[in-house]
């Protein structure tokens, strides 16, 4: 069966994703280090706003309030059973709106990294975490999740513990991870080998990218990473709105929505098809996305002294992929005498 | 035997190859070598606070250094912090026998509602491959157990850590609450964590924003030595 958000990208040359969850969350009063995906059965007056604020800036995929709704996460708040329960409401809410909305729109399932290193350099097995990407995978189907959405992923193994567990529910799903860490994930993953990886999966993403991360500048450089590739898959753009900024008691991301629009038509002529953001991106900046999107012809593949023009430097010389990888190597091994 | 030649026998190395040796085996994250040349170095008369300084620390700042610069990244580091916490196990009781000098003290931790851990352990690592005394508090601290933590420890230094944008404010929450209490001078507080920048650590009042766990460290040595001079001053 065809799902939903294949069909659209068959329809559509480029399609457009949602914002912030947090600082969205933030700005209605969620308190810092309080756990947002409460609020899916506290607060769903809140939750559904939310939605519809990105759904009425034009988006046409959002995701749900379910990123830390994994049992790893929720047992910090003495939750860890109620995985299933918020993150099958976070989709129910979601699939209200949707059905709702005057376009067509994907409800996208959020699943976030449960934050555990997994083995052999940590404890988490694959075992454990495909366990508990199954059941909050399970949870938004029951939902209503059009399609499932694991992001801000560094390592490999857990990314594929997670398309494991979404082919145990049987259900389509997308996929990004963050590349924070001079063009790499935290765990020196490229963009190169996460356009390898996807391809050796069993169950591929219908789509898959980078999201968050450290700029909008830095997440073009890892999509054209995925394109240099020659990767024909759909790709992902979700970048921050800029950086964080601690103004008068609340986070404020510094991009503007004009800057947004450039980023968004930045990556589509990057070679993205499913453009959003991710922190700080608020419905404002949605909006003016859009309506670059709609209104400017889409372009040539930026050079990257047009990217760092327009949207700021990078935040490394190089990013692990390429030629341009004259840059520092790993030093000898051990020494033989 | 085909690979006899490739073998390193470390009790016949001199002391100088051996300390290369080390720093090569802690790059490499081979714990076994390393407290099997702790104990050689131990067994050559040299004081557990050299062997920490000249071997484990020099091998470590290496690794630090590549880390910084994205030559290395977290499953190397952690790997590298493995093999140091083996030769560290051995140091430790002999460091506390010989009353050798102290570098510092740090209280570190995730705030409340964050459980990614990930670069807090490895600031906690690097700063103990530093010769730091690290009391790791864990994940999920409220400002009351910051504080405990910090009655009881009496550290230099108060390491904060949050990935989220939903639970880095709440270290302002604990710096403001230092100040109230009076206490704020008394530490030097460094934050980190992935969202974090330079600007975000003064707007909330910290003394220093650290961008990974080899500038925390740098970042750690300086205050402490800015802080011991004021006190001698």
């Amino acid at each position: 069966m065809t799902s939903p958000l294949q069909t659209l990208l068959a329809e559509r040359d480029w399609l457009l994703a949602d914002g912030a969850t947090g600082t969205n969350l933030f700005n209605m009063g969620l308190g810092p280090g309080d756990p947002p995906e409460f609020w899916n059965v506290d607060e769903p007056a809140k939750i559904t706003a939310l939605y519809k604020s990105a759904v009425d800036a034009g988006s046409d995929i959002f995701l749900t309030n379910s990123f830390g709704g994994n049992a790893a996460r929720l047992k910090l708040h003495n939750a860890a059973k109620r995985a299933g329960e918020l993150s099958r409401v976070s989709a129910e809410i979601g699939r209200e709106v949707a059905d709702r909305a005057d376009h067509k729109v994907i409800v996208a399932g959020s699943v976030g990294p449960t934050g555990e290193i997994m083995v052999p350099m940590g404890q988490l097995t694959h075992a454990i975490a495909v366990e508990m990407f199954h059941e909050q995978a399970e949870g938004l189907k029951a939902g209503g999740a059009d399609v499932l959405w694991v992001e801000t992923i560094s390592a490999p193994e857990e990314y594929a513990a997670a398309a494991e567990a979404f082919a145990l529910a049987d259900m389509p799903w997308c996929g990004t991870m963050s590349f924070d860490t001079a063009g790499r994930t935290m765990m020196g993953y490229t963009s190169a080998d996460l356009a390898a990886l996807v391809e050796k999966l069993p169950n591929p993403p219908l789509a898959y990218g980078a999201n968050c991360g450290v700029g909008s500048s830095d997440l073009l450089r890892t999509v054209q990473g995925f394109t240099a590739t020659g990767s024909e898959r759909p790709i992902i753009a979700k970048g921050n709105a800029g950086i964080p900024k601690y103004v008068e008691g609340h986070i404020h991301y510094d991009g503007t929505p004009e800057l947004m629009a450039d980023y968004a038509l930045l990556a589509r002529d990057s070679g993205a098809r499913i453009i959003g953001g991710c922190c700080g991106t608020m419905p404002e900046h949605l909006r003016c996305m859009r309506e670059a999107l709609e209104t400017k012809p889409k372009g040539s593949q930026p050079t990257l002294e047009e990217i760092s023009a327009k949207l700021g430097g990078f935040s490394s010389a190089t990013d692990g992929t390429g030629d341009n990888e004259a840059g520092p190597t790993r030093r000898n091994r051990r020494r033989k005498t | 035997m085909s690979d006899q030649e490739d073998d390193i026998i470390l009790a016949e190395l001199d002391d100088e190859e051996l300390v290369q040796q080390m720093f090569d085996d802690l790059y490499d994250g081979l714990r076994e070598e390393i407290e099997e040349a702790v104990n050689i170095l131990l067994s050559r008369e040299w004081a557990p606070y050299r062997v920490l300084t000249e071997a484990l620390v020099g091998g470590m700042t290496i690794v630090g250094q590549d880390f910084r610069d994205g030559i290395l990244f977290v499953p190397e580091v952690l790997l590298a912090a493995n093999a140091m916490k083996g030769g560290m196990a051995i140091l430790k009781p002999l460091l506390a026998e010989t009353g050798a000098p102290r570098v510092g003290g740090m209280v570190i931790g995730t705030v409340k509602g964050d459980i990614h851990d990930i670069g807090k352990n490895l600031v906690g690592m690097m700063m103990e491959g530093a010769g730091f005394e690290v009391e790791d508090i864990g994940i999920n601290n409220s400002v009351e157990a910051y504080l405990a933590a910090m009655e009881e420890h009496k550290p230099e230094i108060l390491g904060m850590s949050a990935l989220l944008t939903t639970t880095m404010p709440y270290m302002k929450v604990v710096i403001d609450t230092m100040v109230e209490q009076g206490i704020r001078d008394e530490y030097i507080v460094l934050v980190g964590g992935a969202p974090l920048n330079e600007e975000f650590g003064k707007a909330i009042g910290a003394d220093a924003y650290c961008r990974d766990a080899a500038v925390a460290v740098e970042t750690a040595k300086e205050h402490v030595a800015r802080k011991h001079n004021q006190a001698t001053a």
